[in-house]
């Protein structure tokens, strides 16, 4: 039951902390609103509650998704447990 | 739960209800709000709701001055309106405005009798109405009275997961009884506004929809001089985990639940197609939302919050709810639903919304909110472009 972090959809490649926060290493038990089903992720740096954590890797230009849709673009390749933020995901809109 | 059929209102002349039962002193313009003010503190009861414009706007954002002045006056939880303005003639346009509502209201004007004179003439009718107002007593209402409009504000990762997932549950348990809902926000739907264009009831709405989404946009770019993601998301967003305006629509979205919106709204334009969920063309700021949601006729307000947005409205009472679980530990004053369980899973979706409209409910019947607790009475007036 107990949950570190929270995936909208099955398709998302990106969860979110929901525990005040993970620190390095951390072994994460996630859960999958979408389908009710759970995962497990370790992390690489100290993640705050509400940010965003890479499911897989990903590669500069590779989309972001969340809630199963397109929310960004990666300027910066991302390793698998690493933190998701403004440092190397940008808009594609604005 | 077994959902409440009514709510305590204080029934009007045009057959609406109200939630609240204010007597307002409303000027017509920036020069006039020391006058209404100086009634406002001397007759108790009243509330006077100064602004910065009304002079020498022009087109459409002098027809959007007035549509937010006269629909504020006409708006359910006022029971009267005392109307200050410069000159006869504005005074006079929203009086006759707000008088088609049936509700007593009463204008006067400043120029050729100057502050003092006026604030004594208005003064005495403001205690007429304010004595007259204070005998209305709430009566049963059916839910179908309750009007509902909702924004987001300082948003962050729990609001997309949590909170308003909350109203959109919300939303789709009272839809079926008839009330009336509104989401506004045209500019945060950036990144979602396909995926929002299908939830129009008809093709007419979504054709709307999207025509009235990609003039805003076309507006931002054009006066975008820098990086738009210092404003979108908003440092608070950042702060709170937000990466992209995409995410952070896709987050907002959540709160009309699996409604279908029957029609596009002009900011405050009061809906003319019955009851069902609306989308009103709106800035995304907060006050200025609320403002135009409440001049549209909405009479409670339902705010979701993730890192503690603490804005209030004079006349709509804005009933706050979060995810957040620090949110609940520091500033825990403003918020009026907490559904940070949610995030730690020991509260489902459901039952969160349960807990929503109780607290609506409550609201509705009387009770203060935190923001009105704290004396946050934010109206602030949509400017379309500058005065001629």
């Amino acid at each position: 039951m107990a949950t570190d972090i929270i995936i909208h959809d099955k398709k998302d490649n990106v969860g979110v902390v929901v525990i005040e926060k993970i620190t390095p290493k951390q072994d994460c038990k996630c859960w999958i609103m979408e389908d009710d089903s759970s995962t497990d992720i370790q992390s690489i740096n100290e993640i705050p509650l509400g940010h965003k954590i890479a499911m897989v890797d990903l590669k500069e230009g590779d989309t972001i998704l969340k809630y199963g849709h397109d929310i960004g673009k990666v300027v910066k390749s991302i390793k698998k447990g690493e933190h998701v933020h403004v440092h190397n995901v940008k808009t594609k809109k604005w | 739960m077994e959902i409440p059929k009514s709510f305590l209102g204080y029934k009007r002349e045009n057959n609406r209800a109200g939630t609240r039962n204010h007597v307002i002193i409303l000027p017509v313009d920036d020069i006039s709000n020391a006058c209404a003010e100086s009634v406002a503190n001397n007759i108790k009861g009243t509330i006077a709701l100064p602004h910065s414009y009304g002079r020498l706007q022009f087109g459409a954002d002098l027809e959007l001055h007035f549509r937010t002045m006269i629909g504020t006056g006409s708006n359910p939880n006022v029971a009267a309106v005392i109307v200050v303005g410069i000159e006869p003639k504005w005074t006079k346009r929203i009086v006759d405005g707000i008088a088609k509502t049936g509700k007593p209201v009463e204008g006067f004007h400043i120029e050729r009798t100057g502050d003092i004179g006026t604030v004594m003439k208005a003064s005495k009718k403001a205690q007429e109405f304010a004595m007259w107002a204070s005998e209305k007593q709430r009566e049963e209402c059916p839910m179908s009275d309750l009007w509902i409009s909702v924004k987001c504000g300082e948003s962050d990762t729990t609001s997309g997961l949590a909170s308003n997932p909350t109203v959109g549950n919300l939303m789709d348990k009272l839809e079926p009884l008839g009330v009336h809902l509104c989401f506004g926000e045209t500019s945060e739907l950036t990144g979602a506004e396909k995926v929002c264009a299908t939830r129009g009831a008809t093709k007419e709405a979504s054709d709307k929809f999207m025509k009235t989404w990609s003039a805003y946009n076309d507006f931002i770019l054009k006066e975008a001089t820098d990086d738009l993601s210092e404003s979108q998301p908003t440092a608070g967003n950042i702060a709170g985990g937000l990466t992209t305006i995409e995410e952070k629509a896709f987050g907002n979205f959540q709160k009309i639940g699996n409604c279908k919106f029957i029609d596009v709204l002009e900011p405050a334009e009061e809906p003319k197609k019955g009851k069902g969920l609306y989308f009103m063309d709106t800035s995304s700021a907060a006050a200025e939302c609320v403002t135009l949601q409440a001049a549209a006729g909405f009479n409670i307000h339902l705010f979701p919050t993730g890192q503690g947005n603490i804005v209030g409205n004079p006349i709509e009472p804005v009933v706050k709810l979060t995810a957040n679980p620090l949110t609940v530990k520091s500033m825990g004053e403003h918020i009026d639903c907490d559904v940070s369980k949610i995030l730690s899973r020991e509260m489902n979706l459901s039952e969160a919304g349960d807990k929503l409209i109780e607290t609506t409910l409550r609201v509705a019947n009387g009770r203060l909110t935190c923001a009105e607790a704290l004396g946050h009475k934010e109206f602030v007036m949509t400017k379309l472009y500058r005065s001629a």
